[in-house]
């Protein structure tokens, strides 16, 4: 053990795992709210009662079927994105002619709706979700305890962002999305069937949320409050980074991560609200975002 | 003058009573005109006649119409635009719509193929040697003239046969309206069927078989290209120019 600016190491690079892991979700969240946003216009605040809807899948797989984690990683995202599916048939498809405010107020609301129905079946105090066998236990590295459920949480989430970020920059499909994030009705002129591609997108935003809770249900309890308590923090840190940014959404989203861990050390009075405060920075200086592409 | 007898059954497209609105405002008051296979067909007359209006109308661009657009004996009025290009018709734009977030080569290869038989790359880059240099630029950065040029080159690839081309000159210079009117030349000794919006009647006599003349959000009348340079002082009327 050693000590940096007078702070033991342990402290300091425990507080930096911890930052790693909460700029995954970090990421996570803002990179699926940063694709929802682009294609559709919406601000998708139901994205916080869809990653908790992601935890509680995996509860209730693991609790009534038996399913593991490692399933629950797959089955889940695609349980819980084809309910952002008939979402958007149902409800934002019939907004996107209008105000996006609209599709904020009716995100919003379901996200209410969402989290009070959890909150009837299950209560308010949260259900525990075991590590995986595989995972339990961890490695001292000399300077730090390195829990392995945690390094997997940081790798894993960091390439599901890296896959996206290349599916959507480097490939044909991406090609699809980016074209018709910028002009909708020229790519349907070309033949691409539009709408389909819009409840895809809005499908997969709302499945990496559902990722991202599967992942999170092992860290902190699986409870009905977990997206609003999260999501408003990843609503600033998109603020940050500036929304139709991927590489934007990802990177932002680990820093503030790591800045919120080191804060956690050196100015703990400060750790809740340091993001806030960088928020009403970057708002003051870049009010595009860091990474955004203007208003 | 309009000629009757070409809106015949043979018609590669054949628009009849087009009416269309933006909204409120009604643009289209009922525009009938045909093309025939392999024929270049110009669409002339002043701003705000409803030119554009009417290949966006063709295209379902604009979706608020009534009337009858009938391609290759298939009617077009109803369907969505994406159904309307894959039967076989492309558009290209008058503001190019080349995408910023693209590099060149994504725009070229963006619209999908709808129909066997389309230019390939190689094709389209021997009509546009610029392109070939630039490929992993970004969309945006390329000159006016270039971005005309993958505005035209992309949509060669789908296999479409009916070219609906919005004002390709626009803002361009000499030497570059000169490459596109012979693109278009070599475009239609390849058979592709092509119809034109223009604002340039020197370009549009150039090039084009027929023009129609439109007004009002009508087509008033119709001339063969030898018809239109024995007539300037009818067409200085109507473009009044």
């Amino acid at each position: 053990m050693f000590e940096i600016f007078g702070v033991p190491s342990y402290a300091l690079f425990g507080q930096l795992l911890l930052g790693l892991i909460n700029g995954s979700f970090y990421a996570l969240l803002s990179l699926g709210l940063a694709v929802i946003f682009g294609m559709l216009n919406i601000i998708n605040f139901t994205h916080g009662a869809q990653y908790m809807m992601g935890a509680f899948v995996a509860y209730m797989l693991l609790q009534y079927l038996g399913i593991n984690y490692w399933a629950a990683l797959v089955i889940v995202p695609i349980l819980v994105g084809a309910t952002g599916i008939i979402i958007e048939r149902l409800f934002l498809a019939r907004l996107q002619k209008l105000d996006p405010l609209y599709g904020l107020l009716l995100t919003f609301g379901l996200a209410l709706i969402i989290e009070g129905v959890f909150r009837n079946y299950y209560g308010s105090s949260g259900k525990p979700y075991d590590i995986p066998d595989a995972l339990q236990g961890g490695h001292n590295l000399g300077f730090m305890f390195l829990p392995n459920y945690r390094a997997w949480v940081i790798v894993f989430s960091l390439a599901v962002c890296l896959v996206t970020w290349f599916a959507i920059e480097r490939t044909r499909l991406g090609s699809y999305l980016r074209a018709a994030t910028e002009n909708p009705t020229l790519v349907r002129a070309f033949g691409i069937d539009v709408p389909r591609l819009v409840t895809l997108t809005y499908g997969f935003g709302v499945g990496l949320a559902a990722l991202a809770g599967v992942m999170a249900a092992p860290i902190y309890n699986v409870s009905p409050q977990m997206g609003s308590d999260i999501i408003i923090v990843v609503f600033a840190v998109v603020v940050i980074g500036g929304m139709g940014s991927i590489m934007g959404a990802i990177l932002t989203g680990f820093t503030l991560g790591i800045v919120e861990g080191f804060t956690k050390v050196f100015f703990p009075e400060a750790s809740n609200t340091v993001i806030f405060v960088i928020m009403v920075i970057v708002l003051l200086i870049r009010p595009a975002g860091l990474f955004g592409r203007g208003i | 003058m309009i000629d009757k007898h070409s809106a015949g059954t043979h018609a590669m497209l054949a628009v009849k009573g087009l009416e269309a609105w933006y909204g409120e405002s009604h643009i289209l008051h009922g525009v009938t005109f045909d093309v025939q296979p392999g024929e270049v067909v110009t669409l002339l007359g002043r701003n705000g006649v409803g030119k554009t209006t009417t290949l966006k109308a063709i295209m379902g661009i604009v979706e608020q119409r009534r009337g009858s657009v009938r391609f290759e004996d298939r009617e077009l009025v109803g369907l969505s635009s994406d159904a309307i290009a894959r039967g076989g018709i492309a558009f290209c734009p008058e503001e190019r719509g080349i995408f910023a977030s693209l590099n060149v080569r994504e725009n070229l290869l963006l619209p999908p193929q709808v129909r066997p038989g389309g230019l390939d790359v190689e094709r389209i880059f021997a009509l546009f040697p610029n392109l070939r240099e630039r490929l992993s630029s970004q969309g945006t950065k390329l000159s006016g003239g270039e971005q005309q040029m993958l505005a035209i080159g992309r949509i060669l690839r789908t296999g479409a046969r009916l070219l609906l081309l919005d004002e390709p000159t626009e803002g361009l210079a000499p030497v570059i309206i000169q490459q596109i009117r012979e693109t278009i030349g070599s475009l239609k000794a390849q058979g592709f069927t092509i119809l034109l919006v223009e604002q340039n009647f020197h370009f549009a006599a150039a090039v084009a078989d027929r023009h129609y003349i439109m007004e009002h959000g009508r087509v008033v009348d119709e001339f063969s290209t030898p018809q239109l340079k024995a007539n300037p002082a009818k067409l200085h009327d109507y473009l009044g120019v």
